[in-house]
């Protein structure tokens, strides 16, 4: 079923503020296997320019995701979140973030489509510090399968 | 120096790496990033969904698909976006050797004086796992 047009545009309230540790920082690029010492050294970090460790481009999910469910799991769009797949991601950074950034979430919802019964939803995430900086902008568009696709890939 | 300015020259190719990626390693990207999706480490859970089996997040993929990037660049800071398309999934199957990640990337585009684009191709059992991949990276 198609979804309701009326959310195109609508903003969701920033989420409280997360803050970006040393070690969450570390803990991600082990995962990705990324021996980079930028995310770990601070000395490394200062010689290409920054004043603490960075993180890696695609660490800010940790903070659009669970933003971005916030659309997902309302109840008054009516996104069958069981059917949603990530259909693309762009993240577009004013700079990486790093340790001691307190950073809120504000999501928008950009586009609605539907297609061949799959419905297909645009969230734009703007990621700023409590102070106001953009950092990163995460824009995703998420997939809820139309039912009877279930079984294919 | 004229070293750094052949390096981002329109027509070079990045560095080609590969990247294993086994079951432990879902399992360390879902406690990294938080997403706990069963169809990440539950076989299971994967086969009732209609899933050949436990596939890797898509953004475990594009993060380790990345590396190609930073590694290149030098400085992970210097990548301003980073785009990629989710086409198939990568499957990750419990058998001690896991899935492996293929990657190749070119310098494309210049975009100013200060940026040029990347596109990535990624590959996993032979088949294109992410599509219209690119990055545009400051030029150091």
């Amino acid at each position: 079923m198609a979804l309701d047009q009326s959310f195109v545009g609508r903003t969701y309230p920033p989420t409280p503020a997360y803050e970006v540790a040393r070690e969450k920082i570390r803990e991600f690029a082990e995962a990705i296997g990324d021996p980079h010492p930028a995310y770990r050294d601070p000395e490394a970090a200062k010689e290409l320019g920054y004043p603490d460790v960075i993180a890696p481009p695609t660490f800010p999910i940790v903070i659009s995701m669970p933003a971005a469910d916030q659309v997902v799991y309302d109840p008054a769009l009516g996104l069958d979140w069981t059917r949603v797949v990530h259909g693309d991601q762009r993240f577009t950074h004013e700079r990486p973030m790093r340790p001691g950034d307190r950073v809120r979430a504000t999501v928008v919802v950009e586009s609605i489509k539907s297609f061949a019964g799959n419905d297909m939803i645009t969230l734009v995430t703007e990621m700023s510090t409590e102070e106001g900086e953009l950092i990163s902008t995460a824009r995703a568009l998420l997939v809820a399968r139309a039912e009877n696709a279930a079984e294919e890939g | 120096m004229a070293g750094t300015e052949d390096r981002f020259a329109v027509g070079t190719a990045l560095p080609a790496a590969s990247f294993p990626i086994t079951r432990k390693d879902l399992v360390r990207y879902a406690g990294a990033s938080g997403d706990f999706n069963d169809i990440h480490w539950n076989g299971r859970f994967a086969l009732e969904v209609g899933l050949p089996d436990v596939i890797a997040h898509g953004m475990c993929t594009m993060a380790v698909a990345g590396r190609v990037v930073t590694d290149w660049a030098g400085d992970p800071g210097a990548v301003e976006e980073y785009y990629v398309r989710f086409s198939k999934p990568v499957v990750v199957p419990d058998d001690g050797v896991g899935a492996l990640i293929e990657v190749t990337g070119k310098v494309v585009k210049e975009l100013d004086e200060r940026r040029v684009q990347v596109d990535l191709t990624v590959l996993s059992a032979g088949q294109k796992v992410l599509g219209k991949a690119s990055a545009v990276v400051r030029r150091s």
